[in-house]
């Protein structure tokens, strides 16, 4: 029983392995499960934030809201012309009136499509980056030949959403840390009532010369044991839900939700999270045992 | 013979109640052989705590291996254990493991290879006639066999101590006598041993052996002979 990494059979033997219902591997394996779909709630939102703003960084929207019909059309022409002169341009592209009417239906209804309604003229600029020296040149730009356009950064009609993403993913990161305590704290709890359990045995092997170390490492590859299988088995459960959840979510077709996917990185550490789990295991068994034990002689 | 172990004026009091012992002082040469002995509650199994570092005195001094045992480190007590065996009068075996794992506990503890424990073990089983029982585990074991698996765990790791107490009292006289015979042949080995035990008829069987006898928590030394022993030929 001198200190080693990996417990020969016969320190292993030492506890009594029948002993106890081995509630601590379902425990873990709750734990775990949870654990894991937080994981994911939090990196999914993240990457869907990330995609977000991709998708959204230097993207404007350039509003021309003069009332004569010609001129706006003149004024169009000639902003996108000196758009496209900018080498921060990568694309500027007036919105045809069918989309405008389109995304006007729900509040016009079929008059959107009269000629006559005066509908400002609207044009959709992709920036090569999304610096704020290329913006204010777009918008420098623009407003040299139509001083009254109204010029949007996509980004800030989205910002709301990316908010509310950014406070799921710190949510879904709080709740994987408060796991990660919950976890230490049924350790600290198993392995306290482990020692109580195995009173006799431990009075011996004091008596016998066994440091606090050797007798810790007996509860601390037990303790590990238990959280790796029931994590295993918890991440395992959990990657099925995620899987069957992401093959929903493609179903749908929705281009905000299609961010909402795991990367190939994501999964790597969602199935690290048991490794993680059995090693905070094995350093809270071994806290909480040599902290008993050294208050006994 | 130099001294193993030195008592002077020790105390012990367990919580607020009177002191269990009082006023203890002797010394144990190496290599002795001691009776301890004393009615019911005069403190034997308290002395034998303090010897085997089960407990540390409320006052006085303590030396074991010429080292101060009352202030030493929590962290060097299990160095010093090491050297020293115990035989429990509750045996103190451990419920799940075969007679052979608890003989083995003392080298498996030490850091004694495998390879390294089987032959001594199986020496320790013949030794206290257990060869046949090394796979029972001690609640199959009658009371007399649980004693010398006991026995053989206190002995196996060749203790530079060996304190025993009561250890002849669940056995039949000839077992008793038996037991008797192995601590006296680890003795001549160059253990010093202290046997705590009722019975007198074992006190005259250890030719040499010396008499400690506790009364009321005190220890009874009416020559001296026990604090300051006659120096003896090495």
């Amino acid at each position: 029983m001198a200190v080693k990494l990996i417990p020969s059979a016969a320190d292993r033997r030492l506890l009594d392995e029948s002993r106890g219902t081995r509630a601590m591997t379902w425990v873990m394996a709750i734990m775990l499960f949870l654990t894991v779909l937080a994981g994911a709630l939090g990196l999914g939102t993240r990457s869907a934030a990330r995609s977000l703003d991709r998708q959204l960084a230097g993207r404007l929207t350039v509003q021309i809201v003069t009332p004569e019909s010609a001129l706006r059309d003149r004024q169009g022409a000639a902003v996108i012309a000196a758009l496209k002169r900018l080498p921060d341009v990568k694309r500027a592209t007036p919105v045809s009136r069918e989309e405008l009417a389109t995304l006007l239906r729900p509040w016009l209804g079929s008059d959107g499509m009269d000629p006559d309604l005066p509908i400002p003229a609207m044009i959709d600029v992709d920036l090569v980056d999304a610096s704020e020296l290329a913006i204010a040149r777009a918008i420098a730009a623009v407003q040299r030949i139509v001083p009254a356009a109204r010029i949007d950064r996509q980004e800030s009609w989205m910002a709301p959403v990316s908010d509310f993403m950014a406070m799921i993913t710190s949510l879904a990161g709080a709740l994987v840390l408060l796991m990660a305590a919950a976890t230490a704290a049924v350790v600290i709890l198993a392995a306290r009532a482990g020692l109580e359990t195995h009173r006799d045995t431990i009075q011996v092997l004091h008596m016998l010369g066994s440091t606090d170390i050797q007798v810790s490492r007996l509860f601390q590859r037990r303790i590990a044991l238990d959280t790796l299988v029931g994590g295993m088995l918890g991440t395992a459960l959990a990657c099925a839900v995620i899987a069957l959840v992401g093959m929903q979510v493609q179903a749908l077709g929705s281009d905000l939700l299609s961010g909402v996917m795991l990367s190939a990185r994501d999964w790597t550490l969602l199935l690290l999270l048991p490794v993680l789990f059995a090693l905070l295991a094995t350093f809270a068994a071994r806290i909480a045992v040599t902290a008993a034990l050294s208050r006994i002689l | 013979m130099a001294n193993i172990v030195q008592f002077e004026n020790v105390g012990l009091r367990y919580g607020t109640g009177q002191e269990t012992l009082s006023d203890v002082s002797f010394t144990l040469a190496s290599g002795a052989f001691y009776f301890l002995t004393g009615s019911s509650g005069a403190g034997k199994t308290s002395l034998l705590k303090l010897l085997y570092l089960a407990q540390r005195p409320t006052r006085g001094l303590i030396r074991l291996f010429g080292e101060d045992a009352v202030t030493l480190p929590r962290k060097r007590l299990p160095g010093f254990r090491r050297r020293i065996g115990v035989v429990f009068q509750d045996f103190r075996l451990v419920a799940h493991l075969s007679a052979y794992d608890n003989i083995a506990l003392p080298l498996r503890v030490s850091g004694v290879p495998e390879s390294d424990i089987a032959a001594p073990v199986g020496e320790m089983l013949a030794w206290v006639g257990l060869s046949d029982r090394a796979g029972a585990k001690p609640p199959t074991l009658s009371g007399g066999e649980q004693q010398r698996v006991a026995i053989a765990r206190a002995v196996i790791s060749r203790p530079e101590i060996l304190v025993a107490d009561e250890p002849t009292g669940n056995v039949d006289p000839d077992m008793a006598e038996r037991l008797l015979h192995l601590f006296h042949s680890l003795n001549r080995l160059g253990t010093t041993v202290v046997v705590a035990t009722h019975d007198f008829h074992l006190l005259g069987r250890i030719p040499g052996a010396h008499m400690m006898r506790l009364d009321g928590g005190r220890l009874l030394d009416p020559t001296g002979s026990l604090r300051f022993p006659p120096v003896q030929p090495e």
